[in-house]
């Protein structure tokens, strides 16, 4: 089961006002001794400097002086900063353009892969060995360079004729789209999810399907698909939040900038340049903070949408 | 079994002619998947072969000459990108194999304790804890960036790799306690009966009993760790501040920073070294990445 298989079990099970026999826990010492790094990490490194930084959201902040008290002047600032409603603007279009065409790539080569294919594990290999690499400093630095003004791109396409092509990524128009090349270039992950998914669908369902003559078309749509939606669900929600936060690639494509003009200018970098080169940290957080409802509206809705389409067997 | 879906039908069908039909179709249908799988093959990975091949050819050719067969080789990209970032190479190879090492102890100890808890032991909250834990692998690192910044900072380990390491033994990395966890649970509860009736303990439980059952997730764990830690930028960036501590993504930074020399060479040459480590993880780790995602789900 996935993790948000887990989390829906959970929250099924306490509706239902399930695991009443809360009076008997025989291993509570034991539970607690090897939990207790875990429970040590989750209170310092994490609901800590949550609560911290929801405080510091509210204040001035510098790291030099003690943080100020400035209550939502950081929210306002925020609703009046272009720099931050473009890399919003950047990040969103990253995330609805990347993630989808990355997701159907993946479901469509796994579907084509699926099954007695020769030579599964070749192709599975290469096409999962970019994904393993995509979030390194030399595969960025490698993409700058294939799609460059003089880069790899640009002297193919001089092979067939075209000069004029522009440097991809020097160019404020095109920049944004190596970066959502890249992130499609690395669909080898959620591809192996769903040939582990395609794998799981029983045979006597098609066989069913075969008997009372169902063709493969059919056959994907009644089975295959409606099968795989909890999966495909799943691969959604978390590439969503995954991508939301990419940093490095739009980092070392840019130089750090976020440009040309900030069209890479990803919310994460413009936070970590508010942070780490303004130290705006007080800036900073009201940004994680506004990040973090983006995210979580983005995923309830998510969630919300599912009604209409992920189909649950059990 | 698709192939005997298909021999069901045409033994239906019956008819010689159109067996044979069918089977010329199934044929070029194959030929034509095949060929355009190979293609796409190798156009995902064409960058990185023009990688590897542009870091053997000199300077001047890299982006005039498209072959991938130079008749010049050399290794002079690899001599003057080694020591181009005003440190040898080998130091930040070492820094990244520092960091990658203390990841990977913190992350099997710490993952693996809270995993066999979640799984196996009944106590006060744990659903609420296992909820935390789920919720904790969505949860954008950026929420907590700021005050854990404050923190290191506090404790004077600016600079140092503890703020890399130490949160690794604290099990922060939520998505192999989850991991571990379904592996844990996989397993037949008759194993730990018959140890608890034997007289062991729970910590005797976890070493001798689950631990060596649960290698292959800890193999996996291992793995994942290696090539998320050898290619993390963001943390490194964040805390690490001289040339000295800098692992290999920080110090490969160092050519962008750096364009006006446009040592492409060099530059091209040390990322090749750079992933180097991350392939041979995958060739002899492929087997538990693969089972690894699978199962969880992560990149």
């Amino acid at each position: 089961m996935s993790s948000l298989g887990e989390l829906r079990t959970l929250a099924r099970n306490a509706r239902r006002g399930g695991a009443k026999d809360t009076s008997r826990f025989p291993d509570n010492k034991a539970g607690y001794a090897f939990i207790a790094p875990w429970l040590v990490g989750i209170l310092v490194f994490t609901i800590g400097p949550m609560l911290y930084s929801l405080y510091l959201a509210f204040t001035n902040y510098n790291l030099l002086q003690p943080p100020s008290w400035t209550g939502t002047a950081n929210f306002v600032q925020m609703f009046h900063d272009p720099r931050l409603w473009n890399s919003l603007k950047v990040t969103l279009i990253y995330v609805g353009v990347g993630v989808p065409l990355q997701l159907a790539l993946a479901l469509g080569l796994a579907i084509l892969l699926d099954r007695g294919m020769r030579g599964l594990g070749f192709y599975r290999s290469i096409f999962y060995l970019p994904s393993l690499l995509g979030g390194s400093v030399a595969v960025a630095i490698l993409w700058a360079q294939v799609f460059g003004k003089n880069g790899l791109l640009n002297s193919f396409l001089a092979l067939f004729g075209v000069h004029n092509a522009p440097g991809w990524v020097s160019d404020p128009n095109f920049a944004l789209s190596t970066l959502i090349v890249l992130h499609i270039w690395t669909f080898g992950s959620p591809m192996v999810i769903f040939l582990a998914g395609l794998r799981q669908i029983p045979d006597m369902y098609y066989e069913a399907a075969q008997m009372d003559g169902a063709g493969t078309t059919r056959r994907f749509f009644s089975i295959t698909f409606p099968l795989l939606t909890p999966i495909i669900f799943f691969n959604l929600v978390l590439q969503v939040i995954f991508a939301f936060q990419s940093f490095t690639q739009a980092y070392i494509v840019s130089g750090g900038t976020g440009g040309p003009s900030d069209s890479t200018m990803f919310f994460t970098l413009y936070l970590y340049q508010q942070a780490f080169t303004q130290l705006h940290m007080g800036y900073a957080s009201a940004m994680a903070w506004f990040l973090l409802v983006i995210i979580g509206g983005l995923t309830a809705l998510n969630f919300w949408l599912s009604r209409f389409w992920v189909f649950y067997d059990d | 079994m698709t192939t005997e879906r298909l021999h069901v039908t045409t033994l239906a069908i019956g008819s010689d002619g159109w067996r044979r039909a069918h089977r010329r179709r199934r044929v070029t249908v194959s030929v034509l998947k095949h060929a355009g799988l190979i293609a796409l093959s190798f156009v995902m990975i064409y960058p990185l072969i023009w990688l590897v091949v542009s870091s053997f050819k000199p300077n001047g050719e890299i982006f005039t000459d498209l072959s991938l067969f130079t008749s010049t080789h050399t290794l002079e990209n690899y001599v003057k990108g080694w020591n181009s970032q005003g440190l040898g190479f080998q130091v930040f190879l070492g820094n990244s194999s520092l960091l990658v090492l203390g990841a990977i102890v913190g992350n099997l100890i710490s993952c693996s304790m809270a995993a066999y808890a979640f799984a196996r032991l009944k106590f006060r909250l744990r659903s609420l804890y296992f909820a935390i834990m789920l919720c904790t692998i969505m949860l954008p690192i950026h929420v907590v960036l700021v005050p854990q910044f404050i923190i290191f900072k506090n404790l004077g380990w600016l600079g140092t790799f503890l703020p890399l390491i130490v949160p690794k033994f604290l099990a922060t990395d939520a998505f192999f306690v989850f991991l571990m966890v379904q592996f844990i649970r996989a397993l037949p509860t008759e194993l730990f009966e018959a140890a608890l009736i034997d007289g062991a303990g729970q910590v005797r439980t976890f070493l001798q009993v689950t631990i060596p059952l649960m290698v292959p997730a800890l193999a996996t764990t291992a793995i994942f760790t290696f090539i998320w830690t050898w290619s993390d930028f963001f943390g490194p960036l964040i805390y690490l501040r001289t040339t000295p501590k800098f692992p290999v993504s920080v110090a490969l930074k160092g050519f962008v920073d750096a364009q006006s020399t446009s040592d492409y060479g060099g530059m091209f040459a040390m990322s090749v070294v750079s992933l180097l480590p991350l392939f041979i993880v995958f060739a002899i780790g492929q087997r538990w990445l693969l089972r690894g995602i699978a199962t969880t789900g992560i990149k």
